[in-house]
């Protein structure tokens, strides 16, 4: 038996349904529980109290302003808000977490009953969310020696400053019908929630530090059965493309065990951004009993509806709402907006003309230079290093025609190799534009000279060769040259 | 010329403001007779003899410089070993945190130190408060001042018996099921538990959460009352804490009779399993009560005969969840760490080496009851149960302003007599779980000897009306000492070594 099937060939055969439970860190200035700062990185271990702790006799005590995080992404989700709920003690051993349970909520979630629409090709998915819950993030062991996780291990290191960071815990219902697109509706249904809490300011939804991150619920059923088939749990996806590749290879990896005969394992998978495949983790054949029961030390929750309500009038604009908007303010037809809704680059494009460029040349350097690098690098487009404060310099300088657009792409290289902001790689690189006519004379004419054959036909009214000196003249100066002045200068020279 | 050791902290903070006495002079007094008694009763799980006279003489130093201080400043104090301490172990009376110290204080040490008490040491207990003997220390049983072969109540015995054998004049307990209340009955002390919330459980190493409230421990209802004040409040630190300030307890106790108070007797807890004495003294008090002015009235509370076997399975719930964080990887002990063990085993060794027999046993009922298969027949019921204690309570004060009860059905019983029986040691607390299942405000007080053992009284008030406990305790005081002639513990007979008792 082969270890996987091909794609399309299973989908002949197969539906696929998927629940996804994405964590989003949020970015409050001290931890769930406790007055530590919550930040990332820092020395380990020195954002840490008696309480983040976990320390005999500590006790917890509720961080408002994740509340109204919490509240505010219910709200986003189009979520009830439970007018009265509760913390859980969630009993389970971690080797990170202190207290050795985790403050979280069960039964009596903040947000629960509430839904995101999706686009994929066009097409719209309305993704069903669940719940949306409150919880803590553990801290972070470091496995030393042997295979790097703890079975094995010659010893564990442990940095509690993630510990106690709020999370929210977002849950969706099983995801069907999306067939073939499924990889795709999850990487956008993810995508959309990054860029809801990017929005709402909740959270710094980095994926590649974890502040955002996927787990994948994968099954495949018969097309045709209402049963949803067994499903593994591929935890802590990274990356947009990692959810896509993920689910893609679990359909094709869960088709050839139903392909066999065989049946699909329950278990947590491990990703592999390597080669793109999942490996088994923890069989959770036997479910877990986390013993849950209300958290004691902690009050219930009843948010006023005043409340509610008035955080809801902070939410951010609805995305259609603010795809129409965006559309008509920067005058785009149709296809040049599809074509930067579909490189995910609206937000990107918005802020680059938040700090001064024009609508057309932020979708320019975002849309086809900066997508076909991230491409390259296999990241997201905002995952490359460069924000859009420095695309909008990079334009700036074009305008002012100390580069063209050959050279801002070397200027792009250079902040992308962190070599700084755009004018300090213009000067560190050299790129500046020269339109000084001696400088530029000499060398038209020394193309000229060795061009004898284009230089009379130009002479003769052949205008149109010009471009091919312009381009000798360019390479002769290394692309700095101004290409207007040096048509100028060869028409003038050969009139 | 007074008795230091055997004088109220409420007359010695008035000496010593008056100039009569210094604080170095009285803990000088204590810790001689925390020397002389501790090998015979094993109190006190740690002292530091040169710190306390430290804080003694600097209190005495801010005093001679002409602070005006609280009114019980420089009277030395224990403190049960499950509270924070910065400056000494607190080891919880179990092996697996022997030797620890904590990098900070609890808000109620934070307190005492803040107005100027002088701790003295750590007082025994059971293992994470867990029993009504302090037998199951791992430090070994603390003795009965008045009769060294029986116990002193438990789980706060040590702190019970630091007061009634005059080495301390006051201490500070913690009550989860009776912890302060029952080992004050038996040893002729004041215990009470305040209102849950009414004192702050943040840095008390926590055995039920919903259950656990620190109070103080004392030989005077004014000291009891003057205790609450400077450790109760608000703390920002405890979500369960009261914001609102401390009604005044001290006027309460020095209230001078009961007119219009109206008094309920529980029906259930009297008659079978209460020992004649035991219900000859309470008795007594109630006529001594109806003498001052109340009114009796007699209150049937019929959820309150569930209270035990609820409680039974929520204590042991919240306890196996609250001890999973002792896996011996960041404090206390590691066992079987020889770098061959994997930490599964390493976890495995230092729980089987460092918890008692009464701390696995709650460990494997409350993870029972939790389970998920189980959660509604034992855990969701004992909740239910729960609600119905609220409701007789609700009900009970909506006819009277407080409940009375024998504290214990029984005098103190002897060292091992129930170490055996387990369901005969969980008797000892029928008549106090069901203050702390409503987290309500409860007390008890001493009300005579029944075979030469002492004998308390339960007093238990709607939350946040501590003051009406104070009322009751501090009438029912005089009147009592009235007819002894002085206090019930100046009727305590020789202890071996002691300096006290006829000092």
């Amino acid at each position: 038996m082969s270890e996987t099937v091909d794609y399309d060939e299973l989908l002949t055969r197969y539906e696929p349904a998927l629940g996804l439970e994405v964590h989003v860190e949020l970015n409050t200035n001290t931890k769930m529980f406790c007055g530590c700062t919550n930040e990332f990185g820092g020395e380990p271990n020195t954002h840490v109290c008696p309480v983040c702790l976990g320390l005999p006799g500590s006790l917890p005590v509720i961080n408002g302003k994740a509340v109204e995080s919490a509240i505010r992404i219910g709200l986003a989700l189009n979520c009830e808000i439970a007018s009265w709920c509760r913390m859980a003690r969630k009993n389970y051993f971690y080797p990170d977490m202190t207290k050795n349970f985790q403050t979280s909520q069960y039964d009596e979630p903040i947000a629960f009953d509430g839904y995101v629409d999706v686009e994929v090709d066009g097409e719209t998915y309305r993704v069903e969310v669940e719940r949306a819950h409150m919880e803590e993030d553990a801290g972070k062991a470091t496995h030393v020696g042997g295979s790097g996780r703890i079975q094995g291990a010659d010893y564990s290191l442990i940095d509690y400053n993630r510990a106690g960071v709020p999370l929210i815990e977002i849950v969706t219902k099983p995801i069907r019908g999306a067939g073939a697109k499924a990889p795709e509706v999850a990487k956008a249904y993810v995508a959309h929630l990054r860029e809801l809490m990017k929005a709402l300011g909740v959270s710094d939804v980095r994926m590649e530090q974890g502040s955002l991150r996927c787990d994948a619920n994968i099954s495949l059923a018969p097309i045709g059965d209402e049963e949803l088939g067994t499903r593994t749990e591929t935890k802590n996806v990274n990356s947009l493309r990692s959810v896509e590749r993920a689910i893609r290879y679990e359909m094709t990896r869960q088709a050839a065990i139903l392909d066999d005969g065989g049946k699909v394992k329950q278990e947590t998978r491990h990703f592999h951004e390597a080669d793109g495949t999942t490996s088994s983790g923890r069989s959770k054949e036997q479910a877990e009993d986390y013993r849950y029961f209300a958290e004691p030390d902690l009050m219930p929750i009843a948010p006023s509806r005043e409340w509610v309500e008035e955080l809801r009038t902070t939410l951010p604009e609805p995305p259609a709402e603010r795809r129409a908007r965006l559309q008509a303010d920067w005058g785009f037809s149709d296809i040049d907006f599809a074509a930067v809704v579909n490189s995910n680059a609206l937000g990107l494009v918005e802020e680059t003309v938040a700090a001064g460029a024009s609508p057309a040349a932020g979708r320019k350097w975002w849309v086809s230079e900066l997508s076909r690098r991230a491409n390259e690098a296999g990241l997201e487009l905002d995952e490359l290093a460069i924000t859009a404060a420095q695309v909008a310099g990079v334009q700036a300088l074009v305008d002012e025609g100390k580069v063209n657009d050959k050279l801002a792409r070397q200027v792009i290289d250079g902040v992308l190799a962190g070599e700084g902001e755009p004018a300090e790689v213009v000067e560190k690189r050299g790129l500046v534009v020269v339109s000084d006519e001696g400088a530029l004379s000499a060398a038209v004419d020394e193309v000229i000279a060795a061009n004898p054959d284009v230089a009379d036909k130009i002479r003769d009214g052949k205008v149109q060769a010009a471009g091919a000196l312009i381009g000798q003249v360019m390479k002769s100066m290394r692309g700095q040259a101004d290409a207007a002045k040096v048509r100028e200068l060869i028409l003038a020279k050969l009139s | 010329m007074m008795n230091i050791l055997k004088s109220t902290a409420a007359d010695l903070g008035r000496a010593m403001a008056a100039g009569e006495l210094t604080s170095e002079a009285l803990t000088q007094a204590c810790l001689d007779q925390i020397d002389a008694l501790n090998p015979t009763l094993n109190v006190f799980l740690s002292v530091d003899a040169d710190s306390a006279l430290e804080q003694a003489r600097a209190i005495d130093a801010r005093r001679a410089a002409g602070e005006e201080l609280g009114p019980l400043a420089g009277v030395p104090i224990g403190v049960k070993d499950n509270f924070c301490t910065t400056d000494f172990p607190t080891t919880c009376g179990s092996k697996i945190l022997d030797g620890w110290v904590p990098p900070y204080d609890a808000t109620v040490v934070a307190k005492l130190r803040a107005a100027g008490l002088v701790i003295v040491g750590k007082t025994n207990m059971d293992e994470f408060a867990m029993g009504s003997s302090t037998e199951t220390s791992y430090f070994g049983p603390t003795r009965n001042p008045w009769d060294t072969e029986r116990i002193p109540g438990g789980s706060g015995g040590g702190s019970s018996a630091a007061v009634s054998s005059f080495m301390v004049p006051i201490a500070v307990g913690s009550d989860t099921g009776g912890s302060i209340r029952q080992p004050g009955s038996v040893t002729g002390t004041i215990g009470v538990k305040p209102t849950y919330g009414g004192v702050s459980r943040y840095g008390l190493v926590a055995m039920a959460s919903s259950l656990d409230q620190p109070g103080p421990v004392t030989r005077s209802a004014e000291d009891a009352a003057l205790l609450q004040q400077i450790i109760g409040g608000y703390d920002p630190h405890d979500s369960a804490s009261i914001n609102q300030p401390v009604p005044d307890l001290v006027a309460a106790a020095a209230s001078e009779d009961l007119a219009g108070v109206r008094i309920g007797v529980v029906t259930e807890f009297q008659g079978e399993g209460y020992e004649p004495g035991v219900l000859d003294r309470f008795r007594e008090a109630v006529e001594v009560l109806r003498e001052a002015g109340a009114e009796i009235v007699e209150v049937s509370c019929p959820a309150f005969n569930y209270a035990l076997p609820a409680y039974y399975l929520i204590q042991p719930a919240e306890l196996s969840s609250n001890l999973a964080r002792f896996d011996g990887m960041r404090y206390g002990l590691r066992a079987g760490d020889d770098g061959g063990a994997s930490a599964e085993q390493v976890m495995n060794l230092t729980r089987e080496e460092g918890f008692g027999r009464e701390a696995k046993r709650r460990i494997i009922i409350g993870t029972y009851a939790l389970s998920a298969g189980y959660y509604d027949a034992y855990y969701g019921s004992a909740q239910k149960v729960r609600s119905l204690i609220m409701q007789d309570f609700d009900k009970a004060f909506g006819q009277v302003d407080v409940l009375i009860s024998p504290t214990t059905p029984t005098v103190a019983f002897k060292v091992g007599e129930r170490t055996a029986d387990p369901m005969s040691m969980y008797l000892a607390d029928l008549c106090t779980i069901p203050s702390n299942m409503a987290g309500n405000a409860s007390a008890s007080f001493p009300v005579g000897l029944s075979e030469g053992l002492p004998v308390g009284l339960q007093v238990m008030a709607p939350p946040m009306e501590d003051a009406r406990l104070y009322r009751v305790g501090g009438v029912l005081e005089r009147a009592l000492e009235g007819r002894w002639g002085g206090p019930l513990l100046d009727q305590m007979t020789q202890i071996e070594g002691s300096k006290a008792v006829d000092a």
